[in-house]
């Protein structure tokens, strides 16, 4: 039972629960999982609770890693290495 | 959608591509499996295997709760419809697993019971508030992703002093299964793991060491994502190359070592470890599954009700137990695509989206058939 | 002239004497159905309208509306029963002369609601120029129905040498979307119970006819023309594959999708490819013409974000296969029974 989504949390409301959104999409659910949670984090939702935190500094990370691999190939391409 | 979009990006992927391509040594196969049900649907639904090369072979696990979900439990569920008139609450997942005497909870339903889909626990609880002159059973499957929700239910309910809801639990343990696709005598035929994405979010990746360590297996957990996979199938052809076996992280944006230690907490506060459970696929598994503890034996839905289970063994020509655990794949099993198709399910493995047959057979079986 | 007193739509309720063929029903139809839909046919009182003499081919299509709920974001079941049966004859290159409109209400039904379902249904009518010239109502007991079910019946007439049908792709042809697809099928989810969300997706129910009128006058060779409704773009395409005995090939990353849709699938677990829509539709045509048809398409304005999506392909099988946004390639095969929202 894998399919979570990361979600922006936009507002809390009482009962330990949050409004979140995903592209425009507003739900509310559960933070009783998670702690520390404030407005403007990100969580990743599954079945309608917070299960972690998106920790956004290593999310851009990853992304950076990404865009550097396809800097890596592009430099690859230049200079004829790349098949 | 932010986090998402990014992760899907065709560009990036292509090069991810290209660097396994390089990377993977031509004399070489490197035989990964790929673990979570989401990870099957994800690498099918994009088509992932056509970006690598034919030596690169993904193999699907058993990570799908819906697939090791033996057909007595969905029995089990079914008569405390039918014949104890509860109210059924259940993910939408399990609608569609063919039972015994030809029976889904979604046929029950139709002929009368009453069977209601649910998002979250919370909506059971509500369902449970709202009708407090019936009885309310919540069929709780899953890995350790799903099972902290069913925690904070049944703590909600004992705060509540709620009496008329009870779950039915059929949550299991990760790395048993892993345990059991490696634990073959004579050694498996597998380089290394695609590791859960959600449920390493809740477990942390330290559970998995024991893998790298006893197993010399190599394990890569992966965030959902096509280009996650791809990232993770990368650092697990490195590790190969480089003769390790490590558990390394790609998913570090929600995967810690530790995990959500608060959900951890909870899960053992109301959970404790069946001795042993049946597994459809891999068979009766020691302390790889959970049952309430006895002070919210109140709740378990096994003691409140007369509802035995009852194990029911697989038709004879299906090869889900064989799939399930890497040995065979679906276009091996005799009646699939024929008798066994997502309309007409045999087995588990073609009822879920995540299941390895329903996957190949929505979204691949075009490349076995030639025109 | 007798006292005739007004139907009561603040409070009153459908009751089985309106079923009935008795005075209460007469008065109901009089009083709202007729009213409403105002047009010298439903004014004559018969049980039948004699039409005029057609100037061409007949063409008539059914459709019968269970929508639940009855009040959705950007329309309701009234004018969903109106674009829906037009769109069915549009489809087959017709243009929509008349409709005709069945009731079956249930004992207890709100009349303000059937009021507001009913003026919807006449602005629909009034704004296609396709009149509801005969109708029917029946009652069902409490508990027999979902409040109302509409059945709508249209007829239209289709030119000369115009051969428009699900059998006609061929190898070669291009495969056009009118639009963003999911949007109907989510806007109703939006508000079913267990399902809420607030998100600003709305319905695209809407009447195609004057687009496909656009379409047919463009000069492009048109083979097959339908509407992506129960099912999705998905079904659709496999039906028109398996019609045909043909393949088709598809670009994802062509197919266009509102995002807020896209957002609504993810939270559910649903493909936005078998999601219903209710104002979209697939045009499949010769290879030569398809860039000309797009440019037409695109200056209607219910087709502006019209798409080339794809080509036909010969395939013995009828596949539909698709190139994914990362380059992959999968199938888009049938819907395997009801979509439900996936949660693993």
């Amino acid at each position: 039972m894998c399919l979570a989504i990361p979600v922006r949390v936009e507002q809390l409301t009482p009962g330990d629960n949050a409004i979140v959104n995903l592209g425009g999409v507003r739900k509310e659910i559960s933070l009783s999982l998670v702690e520390d949670v404030a407005v403007g984090d990100y969580v990743i939702l599954h079945v309608g609770y917070a299960l972690q935190k998106l920790d956004v500094d290593e999310a851009e990370q990853t992304l950076a890693l990404f865009a550097e691999l396809n800097a890596h190939t592009d430099a690859q391409l230049a200079d004829g290495s790349l098949a | 959608m932010k986090y998402v979009d990014e992760f899907r990006d065709g560009e990036l992927a292509k090069n991810i591509a290209a660097h396994i391509a390089r990377e993977a040594e031509p004399q070489k196969i490197y035989r990964l499996m790929e673990f979570c049900g989401g990870h099957t649907h994800a690498i099918s639904r994009y088509g992932l295997a056509d970006l690598l090369p034919a030596n690169v072979r993904l193999i699907h696990g058993p990570g799908c709760p819906v697939c090791v979900l033996p057909v007595g439990r969905v029995d089990q569920a079914i008569r405390l419809a039918t014949e104890q008139g509860v109210i059924l609450c259940t993910y939408a997942d399990t609608m569609r697993v063919p039972a015994s005497d030809k029976l889904t909870l979604m046929r029950a339903k139709a002929a009368g019971a009453d069977v209601r889909m649910i998002y979250s626990t919370q909506d059971a609880l509500k369902i449970a508030r709202d009708n407090p002159a019936r009885e309310v059973v919540f069929l709780a499957i899953g890995f350790e992703t799903t099972t902290p929700p069913t925690a904070v239910a049944v703590k909600q309910v004992q705060t509540e002093s709620i009496n008329n809801f009870s779950i039915l639990c059929n949550h299991v343990l990760t790395p048993a299964a892993m345990h059991a696709i490696l634990a073959v005598a004579g050694g498996v035929a597998l380089d290394g793991f695609i590791g859960p994405a959600h449920v390493s979010t809740v477990i942390g990746s330290e559970p998995y060491e024991v893998f790298a360590r006893d197993y010399a297996k190599s394990v890569v957990i992966a965030g959902f994502e096509p280009l996650d996979v791809l990232q993770a199938i990368l650092m697990l052809i490195r590790q190969i190359n480089q003769g390790r076996a490590a558990v390394e992280n790609e998913f570090t944006r929600a995967v810690s070592r530790s995990g959500n230690l608060k959900a951890q907490a909870l899960v053992s506060e109301v959970f404790e470890l069946r001795e042993f459970f049946e597994w459809r696929g891999l068979g009766t598994l020691p302390l790889s599954a959970l049952k309430l503890r006895a002070e919210f034996a109140a709740f378990d839905a096994e003691l409140k009700f007369n509802c035995e289970y009852v194990a029911v063994p697989d038709h004879k020509a299906c090869e889900c137990a064989a799939i399930l655990r890497g040995e065979k794949i679906p276009q091996q099993c005799k009646i699939f695509g024929t008798v066994c198709t997502p309309e007409n399910p045999v087995g588990s493995c073609m009822v879920s989206s995540e299941g390895a047959c329903a996957a190949h057979y929505s979204f691949g079986r075009f490349r076995e058939t030639k025109a | 002239m007798s006292y005739s007193r007004s139907l009561d739509f603040k409070q009153g309720r459908i009751e089985m004497s309106h079923g009935s063929g008795g005075r209460a029903m007469a008065h109901l139809i009089s009083g709202l159905f007729a009213s409403a839909f105002d047009n010298p046919y439903l004014a004559q009182g018969n049980d039948g309208a004699v039409l005029p003499q057609p100037s061409g081919r007949l063409v008539m299509s059914t459709d019968s509306h269970v929508v639940s709920p009855l009040f959705f974001a950007g329309g309701d079941i009234g004018c969903l029963s109106v674009h829906g049966t037009i769109n069915d004859v549009a489809m087959m290159g017709a243009v929509p002369l008349y409709l005709s409109a069945a009731f079956i209400l249930e004992e207890g039904f709100l009349l303000s609601d059937l009021k507001r379902i009913v003026e919807s249904m006449a602005k629909a009518a009034h704004e296609t120029g396709v009149p509801i010239v005969t109708g029917d109502t029946k009652v069902v007991e409490q508990g027999k129905g979902d409040g109302v079910f509409i059945t709508t019946t249209a007829v239209g007439v289709v030119a000369d040498g115009l051969d428009l049908s699900g059998d006609n792709a061929k190898s070669g042809d291009k495969i056009l979307l009118s639009g963003t697809i999911g949007d109907h099928g989510m806007a109703v989810m939006s508000q079913r119970e267990n399902l809420s969300f607030d998100a600003p997706i709305v319905s695209d129910t809407a009447a195609l006819h004057t687009l496909v009128q656009d379409m047919l006058a463009s000069g492009a060779t048109l083979r097959v023309l339908r509407d992506p409704t129960r099912g999705g773009l998905a079904t659709t395409l496999n039906e028109i594959a398996q019609q045909s005995k043909v393949g088709m090939f598809l670009n994802e990353a062509a197919i266009p999708v509102n995002s807020t849709v896209a957002a609504a699938c993810e939270f559910l677990g649903l493909d936005p490819l078998y999601v219903a829509n209710e104002g979209k539709l697939i045009a499949i045509c010769a290879p030569g013409d398809a860039d000309h048809l797009l440019a037409v398409m695109r200056s209607h304005p219910l087709a502006a974000q019209a798409a080339i999506i794809g080509e036909v392909i010969e395939d013995a099988h009828g596949f539909v296969q698709m190139t994914t946004r990362l380059g992959g390639r999968r199938m888009v095969d049938w819907l395997a029974g009801e979509q439900l929202p996936r949660i693993c």
